[in-house]
């Protein structure tokens, strides 16, 4: 390769040129067939996180054209905004909890799950999955834990005696976040768990049979040395989900806490990207929050893709 | 001595109608981890018993100490008063039914029609920016709508979405999972060659697409019709609707649920029907669902 003369390189580049050409002219239907979808997919995806980093960078309300800030409402996010702050520290202390509890659960039911016979499993396979379909179910968990002596969870620590007074769940400093955790988890079994059931599901069998001969005695060293490795794609794939649901906290805490919660104390980066873009229309602000939350999960994924790699191994 | 192997052999078909046989099992282990699901299994199902109860209790049984979990008097007034509630706003409820009908029916329709089109090139064509939309797609996967909520808000009102059934129909079209899903399940049920012979026979693209591979690929579409079914019935739209003539039923009555203590029992009747359509059709489809789902993974 390195002996190529410059002559030569520019050849072959011409080459490519002309190839590509040929290619676009001879496929020139695929474009038209993804069309439709990639103009709203761009505009309604793709656009969003690119506006939301151009616009990061100015002062605008929507209603005037942006102006140019530079790197002002990076400064003012950690210089100056205490509540970014108590966001960020909220978020990722539900993010380092939710995140790795909920793929865990999502890898390790699925295993469970699988060992299971087939009814019983789809019995299994749709009580663990009902919660995260059921949308907005988790207002129920505001009667649960409702401040008063009718929630459950006081009704319930009050007539057995361990507390004398209910405890203000949903407005006390040291409850909130965790109710939010709790929940969070109790809805991490979503489309990141199908897909590892499904990835259990899909094993060639043949492959244990060989893993029996070659001396693997319990379930443990089968999942570690055969299952697992096998799976990688499911696994990477759940991944994905786990990281966009444990960073995207956010409904539940409205919902529970309301916006502001008391003290701010079950912020999230998500609510507070809420406040500025809907209550206070500090749209450039807003989308300087939304780029530090973007860049976050993507260097989250890209940590998690690296270490899946090395399963089984 | 014969008694005992009968015996063993029972307990056999018992163990065999509830575990998966296969080699390197302990009974005790297939116990505990039995009983470990039926735990956890609790933990999930329990508060949506919780709502399933609340929605049948009269008003004097939701405002008891202590709270008893289960209903003891069941009564529909919960829902009746859902009625009464409903018919006392201007807007029709048949309304607000319509709505989200209509927005369902047609994002589903053109999300399942537009996103297979897409994933069918993408996968079983080469052709320039290929590779590169592959890989958008995937790191799409984590831009949600609630992550992207505020600058999709920005977009939408400059192309003057806001406030009509478009906002909440379009950017739905162009949601990344369904096209992911589809993708992946093309490229593991569709073999290359079945496409060849049919190019070879003078099929053209289009009816290679509508005839071969749309049948083909039966399972993934009915999990889109799925996903979309419970996003756009569980849309609420609230940032995004104003009018209440265009306001989707999710919206509608999660007004109701809002409106403070004395309308518990409403609400969670509310919940309640919020809740059974989605996870009917997961039911329902659970098996295809797992189908698509078993082709998910992100290759390396």
């Amino acid at each position: 390769m390195a002996t190529l003369t410059k002559a030569n390189r520019k050849e072959i580049k011409r080459q490519d040129r002309k190839l590509l050409k040929k290619s676009f002219k001879r496929n020139w239907d695929c474009y038209v067939y993804m069309a439709p979808y990639g103009i709203i997919f761009f505009a309604f995806t793709v656009l969003p996180v690119l506006a939301s980093i151009v616009l990061s960078f100015t002062y605008y309300n929507i209603l005037e054209a942006p102006t140019f800030i530079g790197l002002d409402n990076y400064r003012s996010l950690l210089a100056t905004d205490d509540v970014f702050i108590t966001a960020l520290k909220n978020t990722l202390m539900i993010a380092v909890i939710t995140g790795p509890v909920g793929y865990l659960m999502s890898i390790m039911f699925a295993w469970f799950i699988n060992e299971l016979s087939p009814k019983v499993r789809a019995v299994m396979v749709t009580i663990m999955y009902a919660p995260s379909i059921s949308g907005g179910a988790y207002a129920i968990w505001k009667l649960m834990f409702s401040n008063d002596s009718y929630g459950w969870a006081n009704s319930l620590l009050l007539s057995v005696g361990i507390i004398s007074e209910p405890i203000q769940f949903l407005t006390d400093v040291n409850w909130m976040i965790w109710i939010a955790i709790i929940i969070t988890i109790w809805m991490s079994l979503g489309t990141g768990f199908l897909s590892n059931v499904a990835g259990f599901r899909t094993i060639d069998r043949s492959q244990y049979e060989a893993g029996y001969v070659e001396g693997i005695r319990n379930r443990w060293q089968e999942l570690w040395f055969i299952t697992l490795p096998s799976m990688r794609p499911q696994l990477m794939f759940s991944a994905v989900m786990s990281i966009t649901q444990a960073f995207t906290v956010g409904d539940v805490t409205t919902q529970l806490f309301g916006i502001p919660s008391t003290d701010y104390a079950a912020h999230t980066i998500l609510n507070h990207i809420t406040d500025y873009g809907t209550t206070r229309f500090e749209m450039g602000y807003a989308c300087a929050i939304a780029t530090v939350l973007f860049a976050m999960m993507v260097a989250c994924n890209q940590i998690i893709q690296r270490m899946l790699r090395k399963v089984g191994q | 001595m014969e008694q005992a192997k009968q015996i063993d052999v029972k307990k056999l078909k018992v163990s065999k109608k509830v575990f998966n046989p296969g080699p390197a099992r302990s009974r005790t282990g297939n116990v505990i981890n039995f009983l470990f699901l039926c735990l956890v299994g609790f933990f999930m199902v329990f508060p949506l018993i919780f709502i399933v109860s609340n929605a049948f209790k009269p008003m004097d049984e939701l405002f008891m100490f202590p709270q008893k979990m289960l209903v003891r008097n069941p009564t529909l007034s919960n829902f009746t008063s859902i009625s009464i509630l409903m018919s006392s706003s201007w807007v029709p409820f048949s309304r607000y039914i319509f709505n989200t009908l209509f927005v369902t029916i047609v994002a589903t329709f053109f999300h399942i029609l537009l996103a297979s089109l897409a994933a069918y090139v993408l996968e079983k064509r080469e052709f320039p920016g290929r590779n590169f939309m592959s890989q958008i797609i995937v790191l799409s996967l984590m831009f949600t709508p609630a992550v992207t909520g505020i600058p999709n808000y920005i977009i939408q009102s400059k192309l003057g979405m806001i406030d009509t059934y478009w906002v909440l129909i379009i950017p739905y079209i162009g949601s990344s999972m369904g096209l992911y899903l589809m993708k992946q399940f093309m490229s593991s049920s569709i073999p290359n060659t079945l496409l060849e012979a049919a190019r070879i026979d003078g099929a053209s693209e289009l009816r290679i697409f509508t005839r071969i591979v749309m049948p083909l690929v039966k399972p993934a579409w009915l999990t889109m019709l799925m996903t979309s079914v419970q996003s756009m019935w569980g849309m609420t739209g609230n940032t995004v609707i104003f009018s209440e003539a265009k306001k989707p039923l999710n919206y509608a009555l999660s007004q109701i649920g809002t409106g403070g203590v004395a309308r518990q029992g409403a609400a969670a009747a509310v919940t309640l029907i919020m809740i059974i359509p989605p996870l009917l059709v997961f039911i329902l489809s659970q098996s295809r669902i797992l189908d698509t789902m078993a082709s998910s993974g992100i290759k390396e």
